[in-house]
């Protein structure tokens, strides 16, 4: 007959090590009308590749009920997303074994930090300083982990280099900084 | 608007972007663009030396293009010149710029890497964070060669600031995502792990992560980070509320911080120190019970944060499985978050618990839940979370509950999503198998499974039933009988008309007796599907009625002018005519006994590994399969290694065994054995690694290892485990940090088969991987071992 295999003996079970750190693979912010407004990647990708992702993935969010559960398997990846911050959606692609509740507080503080820094964002601020933007995010997450958790810590590092252009005097024409190349004679 | 003035506020690029959000269409924007495009590569291409302010400017709009979707195939230059600027913005749009516009051109990546290198030794902590910063987000190759090596000794400096030790550490970490051969392991791995103890919470979290990747390259060098990591945990999950400060979080402590230390300690097994484990154990029971205590605030994040936290401790409570009462707790927990109102607990609860489910301390103890798991099932609106039920089921099913749960996802199945269906039907299959007292049962299920869902019953499924009635004397009746039924409904799946059709041309005979399903009726009920079906189902058909004119004399004159029919013998296809020629002559010309003997019935299968749990496997990717098969991948790729020993006799260690009768239930006995080996081949698994895996380069380090390894005695490192193969047959016989071998066995009478498990721990690959097995003169004539040359990956 069949081996039975309804051994309960777990400890037989082989206990291999998952991918233990939350692998972030990518960021999406997109408004209401699909418009990516921020796209932060942690894996490298292909131009056409992330392009196809990005627009598969909206329109699968988007087709959402505002009642669902805030993660979705799509492809083989883990979707966590946000849909309440005024008009626009916050998406993270993790992976199948991270912890989703985390990743929803990851996407809660950077929308936190964008507050705090433009004084009530919202999406029109991401649009204009989309820069600043990628700057915060920076600041926040390196290489899709959480690198500084204190919201103080932050902002203080963002405002620190705010601080550091006012200083540095307006350089005139004249006087622009040579590039490389010119440095090494190639222009 | 920005609280802080930005100083230079780029005009330009604003009104650019004004520009674009008013263009009425498409067309327009796509034409306003393109003017953009046309002017900035004029001032690219002018005499005039742009100033710094400038060439940003432009930069940033290029990169504002870029975002948009259009493509940008210049400005490359003007970026990697922005770099060696001293003006801290210049920079900063310098390397957003590369960073996401990478470009492989190898000059440019020259250059790059000088700048970085300036910048990382200017002493000048925010230029130092720009260059790691854009290291951690491109982490190319090339990157991970100038710069590996410079990188720990930078985050290890004691003059090194707190900002940039956290960049650094991320940075490293992902340049050991892609490129782990070049970050070399050396006297600096010490010191980060005294990063743990730093007073600066940021740099813990930083250097937690970095420790936990690093960890499961070359465990042994970081083990005594779960000290100082329980430690770290401790303090944290005893700590009031306002010892954090900042590092508090909606009134929870940490918890970024302490799900990163939870997932740091899932590197390594429980620790052997009895006061380390014990330690531990308090702080999971101290996290178990504040889940109990009413929350500190009403709002949606802090419970988020408090979970996420439970959610881990629970996850690493499993990952150790040791402890039943944390176990049994856990489940608990879990228990109550089934039937919580926020939808996103339900779902994760209902993921949580299909690890545990194979935990043999809670098994029994999730089972209790199965109520409440069907009525998610029927009632949950989120098709994601009743996927989940469905996995869940799956994960705990036994003995015990198969046939209701068999039951339960069959009616699910008839309302599933398009998209799930397959799987649940691979998981139907695989689970009426494995469970089958009776298999008449089994054959209704996947008859079942084709009326329901008779697409998404993939051929794997379909072989299997039709080899388990060839091998299974007692059930080919019942089944001849249940497709003949089945059959007569008006509008079948043609998966049911290929079943049916093989097992009435092998076994019709059976049910021949009875006037309703005499040979000529079963041959008319066949021959009215005919033209219905598919070329390949029809081939499978004129097989059968080959086999009916030798079962049945008494219709070949029918089936011959059936044969005989020119939409046979001229069909267009070549396989129906070829068929439908030969059979015909074959009935023409052979006696009886010629017929008889080419016509036999059908010789039970050889056993084989069932190839519906592969597809399954296959399917689900890399994803978390329940350990049903006692058997897990490795997410980071490396495979099970699986091998079997055919044992005549045992080695005297063993011996007792046989006299000791197994307490697994044997199924009723039937003539042939049709053992489905659980373990799926390696080959399966590699399909599916991640993205980011690299070429194994820890080969030498773990060849060291085996070397010592294969030379010891095989007594002596495993003797601890020995004992527990007196009363069992299933088990862990040797473990250590790379490696877990286990044994399962079975008996019967004189037989006995030993499968042996080489389980990888590592997250690399084994290279030249060899086994063997010995044992004492007098039994070696005895034992039949196959031991297949693992392929070499």
């Amino acid at each position: 007959g069949l081996i039975d295999c309804n051994s309960t003996t777990s400890n037989f079970s082989f206990r291999l090590i998952h991918a233990l750190i939350l692998k972030m693979q990518f960021m999406l912010l997109f408004s209401r009308q699909g418009k990516l407004r921020l796209q932060k990647w942690y894996v490298p990708l292909s131009d056409k590749e992330r392009k196809k992702i990005s627009r598969d993935l909206v329109q699968t969010i988007l087709a959402r009920k505002p009642k669902m559960c805030s993660f979705l398997e799509w492809r083989d990846l883990k979707i966590v997303y946000k849909s309440r911050y005024a008009s626009l959606y916050f998406c993270c692609a993790v992976e199948d074994q991270d912890n989703e509740l985390i990743t929803l507080e990851i996407i809660h503080r950077y929308v936190e930090l964008l507050d705090k820094y433009f004084g009530s964002v919202c999406e029109l601020d991401i649009i204009f300083n989309f820069e600043k933007a990628y700057f915060i995010l920076d600041e926040f997450l390196l290489g899709g982990e959480a690198q500084e958790t204190s919201k103080k810590n932050v902002l203080k590092a963002i405002e620190q280099a705010d601080l550091l252009q006012e200083e540095i005097p307006i350089i005139k024409e004249a006087e622009a900084p040579r590039s490389v190349l010119e440095e090494i004679g190639l222009t | 608007m920005p609280a802080v003035s930005k100083g230079d506020g780029m005009r330009g690029l604003a009104v650019f972007i004004s520009d674009i959000r008013n263009c009425k269409s498409k067309e327009a924007e796509v034409k306003r663009i393109n003017k953009e495009l046309a002017n900035i590569r004029s001032k690219f291409k002018g005499d005039k030396a742009l100033d710094g302010y400038s060439k940003k400017k432009y930069v940033c709009k290029l990169l504002f293009i870029f975002l948009l979707g259009h493509d940008i195939d210049f400005g490359h230059m003007e970026a990697v010149n922005l770099l060696s600027s001293n003006k801290y913005t210049e920079k900063q749009i310098g390397y957003l710029f590369i960073s996401v516009l990478v470009n492989s051109n190898s000059e440019l990546i020259r250059l790059i890497n000088n700048a970085i290198k300036n910048d990382l030794a200017s002493r000048n902590a925010t230029f130092m964070n720009l260059a790691l910063h854009c290291i951690a987000n491109v982490g190319s190759r090339e990157m991970a060669e100038a710069f590996a090596s410079d990188i720990p000794r930078i985050l290890v400096a004691g003059d090194t600031m707190d900002s940039v030790k956290q960049s650094a550490a991320l940075c490293l970490l992902r340049l050991n995502r892609t490129s782990p051969d070049l970050v070399p392991m050396g006297e600096w791995t010490a010191r980060v792990v005294h990063l743990l103890n730093d007073q600066h919470l940021g740099v813990v979290t930083a250097a937690t992560s970095l420790i936990t990747t690093l960890a499961q390259k070359s465990p042994d060098d970081f083990k005594t980070s779960v000290s100082l990591a329980v430690a770290r945990l401790s303090r944290i999950v005893t700590s009031a509320s306002i010892d954090l400060q900042d590092y508090t979080y909606y009134f929870v402590a940490a918890p970024w911080l302490s799900v990163k230390l939870l997932r740091l300690l899932q590197c390594y097994p429980p620790p052997e120190d009895a006061s380390l484990r014990s330690r531990l154990s308090e702080c999971l029971e101290t996290i178990l019970n504040k889940a109990q205590e009413p929350p500190k605030s009403k709002k949606v994040q802090h419970s988020n944060a408090k979970n996420a936290v439970l959610f881990e401790a629970i996850a690493l409570i499993i990952h150790h499985d040791s402890e039943p009462n944390l176990l049994v707790r856990a489940c608990n927990q879990l228990g109550q978050f089934l039937q919580h109102r926020e939808t996103n607990l339900r779902y994760l609860a209902l993921e949580s618990m299909c690890t545990l489910a194979s935990s043999e301390f809670s098994h029994e103890a999730v089972k209790t839940h199965i109520e409440t798991v069907i009525s998610a099932l029927k009632t949950e609106r989120d098709v994601s979370v009743r996927q989940r039920a469905v996995d869940l089921l799956y994960a705990m099913c036994d003995r015990s509950n198969s046939k209701q749960i068999v039951a339960e996802m069959l009616s699910y199945l008839e309302t599933a999503d398009y998209s799930i269906r397959e799987e649940i039907v691979l998981k139907v299959a695989i689970l009426a198998e494995k469970y089958a007292v009776d298999y008449t049962w089994y054959v209704d299920t996947i008859l079942n499974l084709i009326r329901i869902a008779g697409d998404y019953v993939s051929e794997e499924v379909w072989y299997r039933v039709i080899q388990i009635v060839i091998n299974r004397d007692d059930v080919q009746g019942y089944a001849a009988k249940t497709v003949f039924e089945a059959l007569q409904a008006p509008a079948c799946h043609e998966n049911l008309v290929k079943v049916g059709g093989y097992i009435l041309g092998e076994f019709g005979n059976l049910i021949a007796g009875d006037p309703r399903s005499s040979p000529l009726v079963q041959f008319n009920l066949l021959h009215s599907k005919f033209h219905l079906c598919s070329v390949p189902t029809r081939a499978l058909l004129l097989s059968a009625y080959i086999k009916f004119i030798n079962l049945f004399p008494e219709v070949k004159g029918t089936i011959q002018d059936v044969l005989r029919s020119d939409s046979q013998l001229r069909n267009a296809d070549v396989e129906l005519q070829q068929r439908a020629v030969e059979y015909l002559r074959l009935s023409c010309i052979a006696s009886t006994d010629i017929l008889a003997t080419v016509l036999e019935e059908m010789p039970p299968f050889p056993e084989r590994e069932s190839s519906i749990l592969a597809k399954l496997k296959k399917k689900k990717g890399s994803s978390k399969l329940p350990d049903m098969d006692d058997s897990r991948k490795n997410v980071n790729g490396s495979a099970e290694h699986a091998e079997d020993a055919e044992v005549a006799s045992k080695t005297p260690q063993f011996l007792l065994e046989e006299l000791i009768s197994t307490d697994r239930p044997h199924p009723s006995s039937s003539a042939t054995m049709l053992p489905t080996r659980t373990m799926v081949p390696s080959h399966t698994f590699t399909d599916n690694l991640s993205v980011n895996s690299a070429p194994s380069s820890g080969a030498s380090l773990l060849v060291d290892v085996f070397s010592d390894f294969s030379s010891a005695a095989p007594t002596e490192s495993s003797d601890e485990h020995f004992p527990r193969f007196v009363c069992k047959n299933n088990g862990v016989i040797y473990e250590n940090q790379l490696l877990q071998i286990g044994l399962k066995s079975e008996y019967r009478q004189n037989l006995g088969r030993m499968y042996v498990f080489y389980g990888n721990k590592t997250s690399t690959q084994f290279q030249s991987f060899s086994t063997s097995v010995s044992s004492n003169d007098v039994l070696c004539s005895h034992i039949l071992c196959s031991a297949p040359q693992l392929p070499a990956e």
